[in-house]
């Protein structure tokens, strides 16, 4: 195997050949590794379908900046939010997206804490999921505010001539803390990763314009044994920072509801059970992105079924999970005995988003019963479908969550009804489209898979190891 | 002549010159703005050709663009462009206006404190007392006039919004003749030629006509012309005035008669069909009476039954309600009156009302003497009867009761009167007709087809505030002075007479109705202030003239002018079918005028447009309301939409109204406690002219009335007709849902356990918390409201949203669930649908101890101060929406889009300049009106003494008839609201959530007769 390897036309006839076991198809050599993954960026023609696929990504970008536009010229009554309920899409989106990026850090850093040499393949892209979801997710707290100029940042606590600061018992001055540590410990732990990789890209660039760009990011990486060594303690070092924010982000986020007064958003699960739903959808998220990737650039031989099956099996586990929290919350409002506690989930099986709530469980419990079937696990047009149906879910959950604790809470006079209009879905699929068009950036300028770390993969690596 | 010279110099206290457009042609010219010649001179020297166009912009050519208002932006814009090419000259610009700055500053006025001045708005030819709020001589808010006895301090929700409405930037501006303006001189021009050719005539050809006139003044003007021309005649139509109940007298008594009633002395109350509390002459002091009776403990509590057709705020305080039919209720009355005793009634078989009816007569006669029967405005001629024929049988009148000579100045049969104008005008009697305000062809009876008839009179005049139907077929449009800007009289429910004395210049080329008549008379050029001031000079005279003048003035009500009770003889019972033809059956209509516009007249005013209506909570709209069994048999009503839904949109199927060959076309609506078998329709919709906000909104209502049937039609039908509408509904949901959010008891069980009012009410320790508590020394602020007493009138909320700069936010946004009032009148129904018992409960801001709100605001922009209020910070408010989200109490109100009119100058003038002006994207909510607490407590501290009780009143507070919300320091253990809330019917709302409100309720107290039962 050698330059010019052609992508695989046939999704299944790679993966025929590696056993289920494998995390790397058998044969591959550290060049066979180096090329076929550099190559995706250096070496081919970006294919039509990549144009296309941006193309039609950074459409919607665009629509999100005209939303956006619209949102500051006009304010926030384009949107849907009214009084009671005056969190709508902008927070729902807000959690899902970050959600959504917690499975990029799992896999990033706690995997590589526990040696769950598995990962290698799949966590560069996963970080850069991350990355681009916190991205998306960062915009909504700001463009839901009423004074987005103003609240960018006096959230921050920044010395000011009038010696005032934010409030610190708000949990939303506590996101602010949690998702910005979040989105620079992400962004210095992928660009950390990425460094041997860029070295790669600028000594095998043919473009001048390659060499200088790779080149300075690179950061003068030579691949000295020392550079090494500082290498993987500093990567080591962030993986220890980034695992702790696994856990807190979501649940500063959970914090958001739990420290609120309201019915179906006081509750002491939120914390964990926020966690689970993150990883659960992140996971999702990342299945999503990687069957329809591993096919198109005929990666099979690194993203293996074992990895497919292995995110599969924790979507099992993080969704029973969220199924337990559903079902707690439940019966402690129930068992609480207190009217407006038990209230929310009546209101939410049997009121105004009955479908919706029923949609969200049908999506979120039922659905993904199916992994516990290998021939599911292994079929990834099953496992592609119900990671769309788990994203679906996940934000049904948030959207429950938000919309309908507030639609119904204490006073009868005050209930009310919320809908999405035009520029909230606007807002949300244009997100999707700026998540989609980092990504097509992403695969075409930066190599996907981690080189270094999947040479050190190959039985090659482990020889001279023992040596 | 300058208009500024019709004031009485020695009125007391002087008002200030107000700002006015500038009429540039009464400036001479050596009165141009000093830095504007100094600019034009050196430019001149400049030779520079730009600038002389800014010359020529700047100096008056453009008069015209200023004035007109669609003009004045583009003249602006051009205005914009010039200076911009002028350049260097931009920067020093003075406006073009001659600002004259106080070289003497007035006497009384200290910039920066507001001056109050009482003077009387007259509605349906009964006035009410106000005082109004200036600022620097613009009045801002209207407060009731403590020292008239129609007001007692409090006023309604018209009078409330008088201040929007006299900066309505729609009004009628310049005198036009067929749509091109005139001046003045050319209309009395026209006046006169018209006049010449009558006199040989004697007038046969003019006819006057008016709406119910209440100012002495402006009859004997009437009466004037009308002896300078014998044959002239003078009708009257206003559909605010009650015809019938005028007619009820005289059947009765064979004369027109005033009626006054004295809740203060009514141990038992029966209205029929009659929102005696929240509308018509006199219910401001009713309510206060009727409330002052309504507290457990102080004096015996009274009764109150209700028969009525749809319900009303009335209904709704009633012990017992009974819903009707229209057609069922004079056979109830009937019974009733046979029943007490009435002489000359038979008793009849009143149906389904039969046990009710005779309860409530056995009750009647158990307190001869100190009980009251009232009959509604909209009952026949007949009802009114048998209720005075009742009260007299039970030994009601000069007890409960009294009579007096009529309040109006000449009380007519105003149906007979209008019919009698269209039969003249249609013979082509009339040359000359002249419409004194109304809007008579909006509000007349369609099959009288007035505006055709109008179209063959000559000589057409309409005196308006607004260009509207009427104006638009008449020849001469004559914009009117607001009350607000024009001297006048009016007598109140008892006879009172109040001086209207204008608190600002007009705003506009406008004229008063005295103007307009004394253009008809010999000496057309008087003033409306020499006009009322010699009226009243000649009827008291007296040397202290002018020193009574000035106190008459400035307390707002004449002295001793009260009417003396008459002595009645007893009153006639009418025979059975003395209106008539009894209704022929089937389905029924029942016609109201609108609770927030009324006839139509206030349908340009955004702030009663957005007034939740009382009941139904309707905004911006009418509807055909039918009870829960009819809509069921009809298959209509209404869905919660998905955006808004039981807060703010309610998807309503809309049906066509069909009687005797007319029909509308409506949406339906459930009304849960309306008699079945009917609809319910209010009238003052469906405007087709009168300013940017009144056409389009509803249906008119009128267009099925014939005028034979004004108040209630037999006979119709409702069909569906498949299509929708949307109407905007700040609350559709009308239960508790068992969260006990207003406490009601009846009397009998809070005598024999007061604490069963609070029974079950679980209040967290306060030792919760590891934080000490905070001591709150000084001030500690907080307030009671009487559930019991509120009577759902609305006009708290119009006060807050005049006082606190409230916008109005349109329909549109009502449906998302946006409107921005700061205090809600929540309804709450309790029991079966058909019969309900219904509270009110105003929900202000709870100024929470422990606020929800503020824990969860990451910028500090809602904090709380040492007093306990729970302030908040527009500046620094981000519009996160989170404190919104975690108050229980669902007060707060967000700006989502730009709500305030930032642009239309006269609304600029009626801002209360002590509050904020919020924009987009800030949270707002009640404040316990800080701005008069501040106030009070410099004044206070000035005076090195503590703030009075009482002293200060929150809007809201301030406005009650029913005095149901008071307003206090809590730790003045002598203050009433520390003794309110010492009360065993205080409750705190939501108090098991550890908010600790320092808003508290006092429960509803039901004073149930056993004998039917709750």
């Amino acid at each position: 195997m050698n330059e010019g390897l052609e992508p695989v036309a046939d999704s299944n006839g790679g993966a025929m050949e590696v056993a289920t076991r494998d995390v790397i198809a058998p044969g591959h050599t550290f060049s066979t590794v180096t090329d076929k993954i550099s190559s995706i960026v250096l070496a081919r023609r970006t294919p039509p379908g990549w144009w296309f696929g941006f193309a039609a990504a950074f459409l919607l970008t665009n629509l999100l900046m005209l939303a956006v536009a619209y949102l500051v010229l006009k304010g926030t009554g384009i949107w849907g939010v009214n009084v009671p309920v005056g969190w709508g899409f902008a927070i729902v989106n807000f959690v899902w997206w970050i959600g959504i990026g917690h499975a990029g850090t799992l896999i990033s850093a706690i995997l590589l804490l526990l040696k769950q040499s598995w990962r290698t393949s799949i966590n560069r892209f996963a970080e850069a999921m991350t990355l681009f979801a916190v991205a998306c997710a960062g915009l909504f707290p700001i463009l839901h505010t009423g004074r987005p100029w103003l609240a960018i940042y006096w959230l921050f606590p920044y010395p000011n001539t009038m010696g005032i600061w934010p409030q610190f018992r708000s949990p939303l001055i506590w996101d602010v803390f949690a998702v910005s540590t979040y989105a620079t410990v992400s962004l210095l732990f992928w660009f950390v990763g990425l460094i041997p990789d860029l070295a790669t890209l600028r000594d095998r660039s043919q473009s001048r314009v390659g060499r200088v760009v790779y080149g300075m990011l690179a950061m003068g990486w030579r691949g000295s044994s020392m550079h090494w060594h500082r290498y993987e303690t500093a990567y080591l070092l962030l993986a220890g920072i980034a695992t702790p924010l696994v856990v807190s982000v979501h649940t500063v986020v959970s914090f958001d509801f739990a420290i609120a007064i309201l019915p179906g958003w006081h509750t002491t699960i939120f914390p964990p059970y926020f966690v689970a739903g993150a990883i659960y959808s992140g996971f999702a998220m990342v299945l999503t992105l990687a069957i329809p990737i591993r096919a198109i650039y005929g990666l099979e031989d690194f993203i293996t079924s074992r990895h497919l099956q292995n995110m599969a099996k924790v979507m099992l586990v993080t969704g029973l999970v969220v199924a337990y929290g559903y079902l707690t919350e439940a019966f402690i409002a129930w068992y609480s005995a207190d009217p407006f506690e038990s209230y929310v989930p009546f209101n939410r099986g049997t009121g105004f988003y009955a479908s919706q709530y029923w949609s969200l469980i049908a999506c979120n419990i039922v659905v993904p019963q199916l992994l516990w079937f290998k021939k599911v696990r292994t079929s990834t047009r099953a496992l592609f479908t119900i990671a769309i149906i788990v994203n679906i879910g996940m934000w049904l959950e948030r959207y429950i969550i938000v919309v309908t604790s507030l639609h119904r809470d204490f006073l009868p006079s005050s209930w009310g009804n919320y809908a999405g209009t035009f520029w909230d879905w606007s807002t949300f699929v244009g997100t999707l489209g700026l998540f989609l068009a980092l990504l097509f950036l992403f695969v075409r300028f930066l190599p996907m898979i981690s080189i270094a770390e999947m040479r050190a993969m190959l039985p090659e690596a482990k020889v001279e190891g023992r040596e | 002549m300058s208009r500024d010279d019709q004031r009485d110099p020695n009125a007391e206290p002087r008002t200030n010159p107000a700002p006015r457009i500038l009429n540039v042609d009464a400036v001479p010219a050596g009165a141009a703005p000093v830095p504007a010649r100094f600019w034009r001179t050196l430019e001149e020297h400049a030779g520079d050709s730009r600038f002389d166009a800014f010359v020529r912009q700047e100096f008056p050519s453009q008069v015209e663009a200023i004035v007109d208002p669609v003009q004045r932006r583009t003249f602006l814009k051009l205005m914009g462009a010039s200076m911009a090419l002028a350049g260097f000259s931009a920067c020093t610009r003075q406006p073009a206006e001659p600002i004259v700055p106080y070289v003497r500053q007035p006497e009384e006025l200290i910039p920066g404190r507001p001056l109050f001045y009482a003077t009387a708005m007259s509605l349906g030819g009964v006035a009410s007392g106000l005082l109004v709020e200036c600022h620097e001589g613009r009045p801002t808010k209207v407060e009731g006039n403590a020292l008239h006895p129609g007001s007692l301090g409090a006023a309604d929700v018209f009078g409330q919004a008088a201040i929007l409405g006299l900066y309505d930037p729609d009004r009628a501006r310049t005198l036009t003749r067929l749509g091109e303006i005139q001046a003045w001189p050319s209309f009395l021009g026209a006046m006169r030629a018209a006049l010449t050719a009558q006199t040989p005539l004697q007038g046969a050809g003019i006819r006057i006509l008016t709406e119910s006139i209440a100012s002495p003044t402006l009859g004997a003007q009437i009466h004037e012309i009308l002896a300078r021309f014998p044959s002239a005649r003078w009708h009257q139509w206003d559909p605010a005035s009650g015809d019938q109940a005028r007619a009820g007298t005289k059947l009765a008594f064979g004369e027109y008669l005033g009626v006054q009633y004295h809740f203060d002395r009514a141990d038992v109350v029966l209205t029929l069909d009659a929102d005696v509390l929240s509308c018509g002459p006199g219910s401001l002091r009713y309510a206060r009476d009727f409330a002052a009776r309504r507290r457990p403990g102080d004096r015996p509590m009274n009764r109150l039954y209700a028969v009525e057709v749809m319900p009303t705020p009335t209904g709704a305080r009633a012990d017992h309600r009974l819903a009707l039919r229209p057609g069922q209720i004079e056979p109830a009355v009937r019974r009733l009156a046979a029943a007490v005793g009435a002489p000359g009634a038979a008793s009849v078989d009143s149906g389904r009302s039969a046990a009710f009816v005779d309860a409530v007569a056995a009750d009647l006669r158990a307190h001869r003497g100190a009980c009251l029967v009232v009959a509604g405005a909209e009952q026949s001629p007949a009802v009114h009867a048998l209720a005075h024929a009742i009260n007299g049988a039970l030994g009601n009148i000069g007890r409960t009761i009294t009579y007096t000579d009529p309040v109006e100045v000449e009380p007519t049969d105003q149906l007979a009167s209008i019919r009698a104008l269209v039969d003249d005008m249609n013979a082509g009697r009339v040359d000359l007709l002249v419409v004194v305000s109304g809007n008579p062809v909006y509000t007349a009876p369609p099959d009288l087809k007035f505006g055709d008839a109008m179209g063959r009179v000559p000589v057409r005049v309409h005196l308006s505030l607004h260009e509207d139907e009427t104006s638009a077929l008449c020849h001469w449009q004559i914009p009117e002075s607001h009350f607000l800007e024009s001297w006048s009289d009016a007598r109140a429910f008892d006879g009172t007479v109040s001086i209207v004395q204008p608190v600002i210049a007009p705003l506009y080329e406008t004229r008063s109705a005295h103007e307009l008549l004394a253009a008809l008379s010999e000496r057309p050029e008087r003033s409306a202030y020499d006009i009322v001031r010699g009226f009243w000079s000649r009827e008291t005279i007296t040397p202290e003239f002018e020193a009574r003048w000035r106190r008459w003035v400035h307390d707002g009500a004449v002295p001793d002018t009260a009417f003396a009770p008459k002595a009645v003889g007893g009153a006639a019972v009418p025979p059975p079918g003395a209106d008539g033809p009894a209704a022929a059956g089937g389905f029924e209509i029942a016609f109201r005028a609108d609770p927030s516009v009324l006839d139509g007249r206030f349908a340009n005013n955004g702030w009663l447009q957005e007034l939740p209506k009382p009941i139904t909570r309707l905004t911006w709209d009418n509807a055909v309301l039918v009870s829960p069994a009819t809509a069921a048999r009809l298959e209509a009503g209404g869905m919660p939409a998905t955006t808004g839904g039981e807060h703010g949109q309610i998807i309503s199927d809309v049906v066509e109204v069909r009687c005797q060959g007319r029909s509308v076309q409506g949406a339906l609506f459930v009304v849960p406690g309306h008699a079945d078998d009917c609809a319910t329709v209010h009238l003052g919709f469906g405007r087709t002219r009168g300013g940017r906000v009144a056409p389009g909104v509803g249906f008119d209502a009128n267009a099925l009335r014939a005028a034979s049937a004004l108040s209630f039609a037999a006979g119709a039908e409702i069909v569906k007709t498949g299509r929708t509408h949307p109407l905007a509904c700040t609350q559709y949901h009308f239960l508790m849902e068992g969260r006990h959010t207003v406490r009601a008891v009846t009397l009998e069980e809070f005598e024999r356990d007061p604490a069963a009012m609070t029974e079950g009410d679980e209040t967290p320790p306060k030792t919760l918390t590891l934080y000490p508590e905070f001591p709150y020394d000084g001030y500690k602020w907080g307030m009671a409201i009487d559930v019991n007493a509120c009577i759902g009138c609305n006009a708290c909320v119009v006060a807050c949203q005049a006082e606190n700069n409230i916008p109005v936010v349109g329909k549109e946004q009502v449906l998302r669930g946006r409107e921005m009032h700061w205090i809600r009148i929540d309804t709450y129904h309790r029991g079966p649908a058909e019969r309900p018992e219904t509270f009110f409960q105003p929900v202000p801001c709870m100024q929470c101890e422990n606020a929800p709100c503020e824990v969860v605001c990451p910028v500090g922009a809602t904090v709380h101060s040492h007093e306990g209020l729970n302030d908040m910070v527009y500046n620094r408010c981000v519009g996160t929406r989170y404190c919104s989200n975690n108050c229980p109490y669902k007060v707060r109100r967000f700006n989502f889009l730009l709500y305030q009119d930032w642009d239309t100058p006269s609304l600029k003038l009626g801002r209360n300049p002590d509050v904020t002006v919020r924009s987009r994207g800030v949270m707002e909510k009640c404040t316990y009106c800080v701005q008069r607490i501040n106030e009070a407590k410099i004044d206070a501290e000035k005076e090195g003494r503590t703030v009075r009780d009482g002293e200060i009143q929150p809007a809201c507070a301030q406005t009650c008839p029913a005095e149901a919300i008071v307003f206090g320091n809590l730790n003045d253990p002598g203050s009433r609201v520390s003794a309110l809330k010492a009360s065993e019917r205080n409750y705190a709302l939501l108090g098991e959530l550890n908010t600790r409100p320092r808003t508290t309720y006092l429960g509803a107290v039901r004073n149930v007769n056993a004998e039917i039962g709750e």
